[in-house]
């Protein structure tokens, strides 16, 4: 049976990723149990003296896990989306020698953002599995986890995908992820409640996609209420992926086909 | 003979205001080995992007396998096999895996893939490195590798674009003989290349291009027969600049060309041409004999050297 | 004794391939040269510790409140967090630059390879790329604690101490890179990297004191160096001295000396094999 043309650039991606898939899924299982060890149970012991962030009387490791497993979400996605692209276009060229085969630039587009797709997946997978083993969550709670984070990482996806195949250079790459990605994995809710924030930006919050997979997962987690009905934040996040995508494919072709 | 393999009428190629290629025309048999001969930024380079259905056409007509490459792009490229001028091999991945990976976008069976890769392997002679790193490979070995995954798919044409550059001289002997055994094979081949020993060796066939433009075409043979005389002197003079000079040489040869270091005489005999060099009282600080080649024909129709 | 003596000293005690000849101060001028505009490297040492004390010392401090030093008296989160980040990235600038950067000098630039076909040896690299290492980290330190300063973080003068502190991190975090970097084999090999310093990031007193773990475990932090290092800032930057503070030091220029005749041994004898 025949791949159609749109997957074909999936396999080859995931035969590359056979040489390093140990250490990445090492890396992936301890970054959680470290993260959940030092904040949630280190610093969570000062936090829960004093404070109750999900007013709900959990532990601040409780409330902090689902939080991170969307910030690490977005995080994958970023990193997949940002230099493996720019990889692709200049360092190893290996989109412009994929065009000389049967496979166009949407082909290419469609198949790098379903692997990147499926290494968020992996990835939320494994520090859902992490939450459970904590106590944090329940199986099924996990696996709801999984997927508003694989979406919360895909929405992120596409975005960057545009901004990264319009650069020459990596250096729009470290200024994306000093601006734009640890800003956001530190302001959105994930280590302390937005209500924290000043009422003035509190709206940009509301803006980021982060915030509202940091929601979701809490919700589905831990069965906290949300500010915005889960359709709404869901909608949100498929609405970034779209438009990124919109954005995204164009400059794909662009760059290909000269 | 049949259909040609590529035909091509007015094909031109802008990039916004610039014309990278000008209107050119040729036809590509089955069966020929074709070249593109030129200097950098002939437009060759682009001539053949647009055959390999990567590049679309801005004006006139081109057929490759008698589709159109703006609208048949992917039928096109499914028959091709493209070597192109940077390798784009996938540093960190085995020899195997490289080639392996390339089928796939073909979409062959791995069971077709396995003994082709082999095969292939045993063709660019690099079955002792098939599970080495590309990382560790040789300039050489790297472009053997390149050709081989060009000819994963079984191609019908394979185009390669600057097959030797870069390569130190032992690497492109050994390039060429390979490509001279797929020749024997009864392969298509079209070749850009700007060596004209590269193109005399190989090409049947060849259009010199300068500027976008096809300044000739035709077998190597019938281009030196035509553009140039059967053997040249070049004279060096024990002099600065050499510009100015070509009238003491006024009667020799049919023709003489000014360099900045030496003077080019185009003779019927190198031998007689010396001698009367030496009966006009000139002494030349050094002088070489030689046949005619593509450099001379290149260097008659344009004014000036191929490699620069 | 003049350079020429003691360099010609040298040849009869240190092989002639590590021997520096004090030309480093060439390779550090390299770097200036390729680091292009200067600016861009303040700007980045600006914008990141305003972003994560922000965020760490103040909205996540605001549910913590206070935090009860080994002395008895208290200073609020963000104060104490605030020399534990500094020091952390202290560790982290000079762990990517001796590392990563190295590496892909070594293997896609052949910088080295160039400078050693001139009088420039295998030590002076070394020598220089430490030096390289300790001036960008320097800058980036000196504008967070200017951070800290202005965001009231500080105790008094004294704080600017806390450099020597972000220096001896530098070097020893940097020597022992440089020396972890000649064992490097491709850029896999880097994970381990990580696996080392994530640990260290997180667990070395710079987000909580180690008080709060069982004694076992504040035993087993002890042996990280970062602890030294978050112990030895935050000393400076508190303004609260400790004999401790001495031991602290000592066991980062250890480190430093270590990780660098290590460095310089096998560096000259990569590049010249």
């Amino acid at each position: 049976m025949a791949i159609p043309t749109a997957l074909r650039f999936v396999e080859p991606q995931a035969l590359a990723y056979r040489r390093t898939w140990r250490a990445s899924v090492v890396s992936n299982f301890l970054n959680p149990v470290l993260y959940l060890l030092a904040m949630g149970a280190g610093l969570g012991t000062l936090v829960d003296e004093s404070a109750d962030p999900s007013g709900m009387g959990i532990s601040y490791l409780a409330w902090l896990g689902p939080g991170l497993l969307a910030a690490q979400a977005m995080q994958t996605g970023a990193g997949e989306s940002s230099f493996p692209i720019m990889a692709g276009f200049k360092w190893r060229k290996s989109y412009v020698a994929v065009m000389n085969t049967p496979l166009d630039a949407t082909d290419i587009f469609v198949s790098t953002y379903v692997w990147i797709v499926v290494r968020v997946l992996q990835v939320s997978a494994i520090y859902a599995a992490v939450l459970v083993a904590f106590g944090v969550t329940e199986p099924l709670g996990a696996v709801l986890g999984t997927l508003t984070a694989t979406l919360t990482g895909a929405a992120f996806a596409t975005p960057i995908m545009a901004f990264t195949s319009r650069l020459e250079d990596d250096t729009g790459l470290s200024h994306l992820f000093r601006f734009g990605v640890v800003p956001l994995f530190l302001f959105s809710g994930t280590f302390f409640p937005i209500s924290q924030l000043p009422e003035l930006v509190r709206p940009l919050a509301y803006a980021t996609p982060l915030w509202h997979g940091v929601e979701l997962s809490r919700s589905v987690a831990l069965g906290m209420e949300t500010t915005f009905p889960w359709w709404a934040s869901v909608g949100f996040l498929v609405i970034w992926a779209v438009v990124g995508a919109i954005f995204a494919l164009p400059q794909f072709r662009r760059r290909l086909v000269v | 003979m049949g259909e040609p393999l590529v035909e091509a009428r007015n094909l031109t190629k802008r990039f916004g205001t610039f014309t990278a290629v000008d209107s050119v025309d040729f036809t590509i048999e089955r069966g020929e080995v074709f070249g593109f001969l030129g200097p950098n930024g002939a437009g060759k380079s682009s001539t053949m992007r647009m055959i390999g259905a990567t590049s679309p056409i801005t004006e006139g007509q081109l057929k490759v396998f008698g589709l159109d490459p703006n609208a048949d792009g992917r039928e096109i490229r499914a028959r091709l096999g493209v070597v192109p001028q940077e390798d784009m091999l996938d540093e960190e991945l085995t020899v195997t895996d490289n080639l392996t990976i390339y089928g796939r976008y073909f979409s062959l069976p791995r069971s077709v893939i396995k003994p082709r890769v082999d095969e292939l392997l045993e063709f660019a002679q690099l079955t002792e490195k098939r599970d080495a790193k590309v990382e560790a490979l040789s300039g050489g070995m790297k472009r053997r590798l390149t050709i081989a995954r060009a000819l994963i798919s079984n191609p019908e044409l394979v185009i390669l674009d600057e097959p030797t550059t870069g390569l130190d001289p032992q690497a492109r002997h050994v390039l060429w003989d390979r490509l001279y055994r797929l020749k024997q094979r009864g392969a298509t081949l079209i070749i850009t290349t700007h060596y004209m020993d590269e193109a005399e060796q190989l090409c049947d066939r060849l259009v010199v291009m300068d500027g976008g433009r096809i300044a000739a075409e035709g077998s190597p043979a019938e281009l030196i027969d035509r553009h140039a005389t059967p053997e040249v002197l070049e004279v060096r003079l024990d002099v600065d600049d050499h510009a100015g000079r070509e009238a003491d040489f006024a009667g020799i040869g049919s023709r003489t060309e000014v360099l900045a270091d030496r003077i080019l005489l185009y003779v019927e005999h190198a031998d007689e041409a010396l001698q009367e060099v030496r009966a006009k009282g000139i002494i030349p600080a050094a002088t070489v004999k030689r046949r005619a080649g593509l450099e001379d024909v290149f260097l008659h129709l344009t004014g000036r050297t191929l490699v620069d | 004794m003049t350079p020429t003596e003691s360099r010609a000293m040298g040849a009869r005690v240190i092989p002639s391939v590590v021997r520096p000849t004090y030309r480093a101060q060439h390779v550090l001028e390299r770097n200036w040269i390729a680091s292009g505009a200067f600016w861009k490297v303040m700007i980045a040492g600006f914008f990141e510790p305003v972003f994560y004390l922000l965020a760490i010392g103040v909205g996540l401090g605001a549910m913590i409140g206070d935090i009860t030093l080994a002395d008895g008296t208290s200073v609020p989160y963000a104060a104490f967090v605030a020399p534990g980040m500094l020091a952390a990235s202290a560790m982290n600038a000079a762990v990517m630059e001796s590392t990563f950067n190295v590496f892909f000098k070594f293997k896609y630039g052949r910088v080295y390879q160039a400078m050693l076909a001139t009088p420039i040896g295998a030590g002076d690299i070394a020598v220089g790329e430490i030096g390289w290492s300790l001036f960008r980290g320097f800058v980036y330190s000196a504008t967070f604690l200017a951070v800290m300063g202005v965001m009231g973080l500080t105790e008094s003068w004294w704080a600017i101490g806390a450099l020597l502190g972000t220096t001896l991190i530098g070097l020893a975090f940097g020597a022992v890179g440089m020396a972890a970097v000649t064992f490097m084999r491709s850029w896999q090999d880097f994970d381990l990297i990580t696996f080392v310093t994530l640990p260290l990031f997180l667990f070395s007193a710079t987000f909580y004191p180690i008080e709060v773990y069982p004694p076992w475990l504040q035993t087993v932090a002890t042996f990280s160096p970062l602890y030294h290092g978050a112990e030895l800032v935050r000393g400076f930057a508190l303004g609260r001295f400790d004999p401790s503070m001495l031991t602290n030091a000592l066991v980062l220029a250890s480190m430093a000396t270590v990780g660098a005749i290590i460095a310089v041994r096998r560096l000259g004898r990569l590049l010249l094999s």
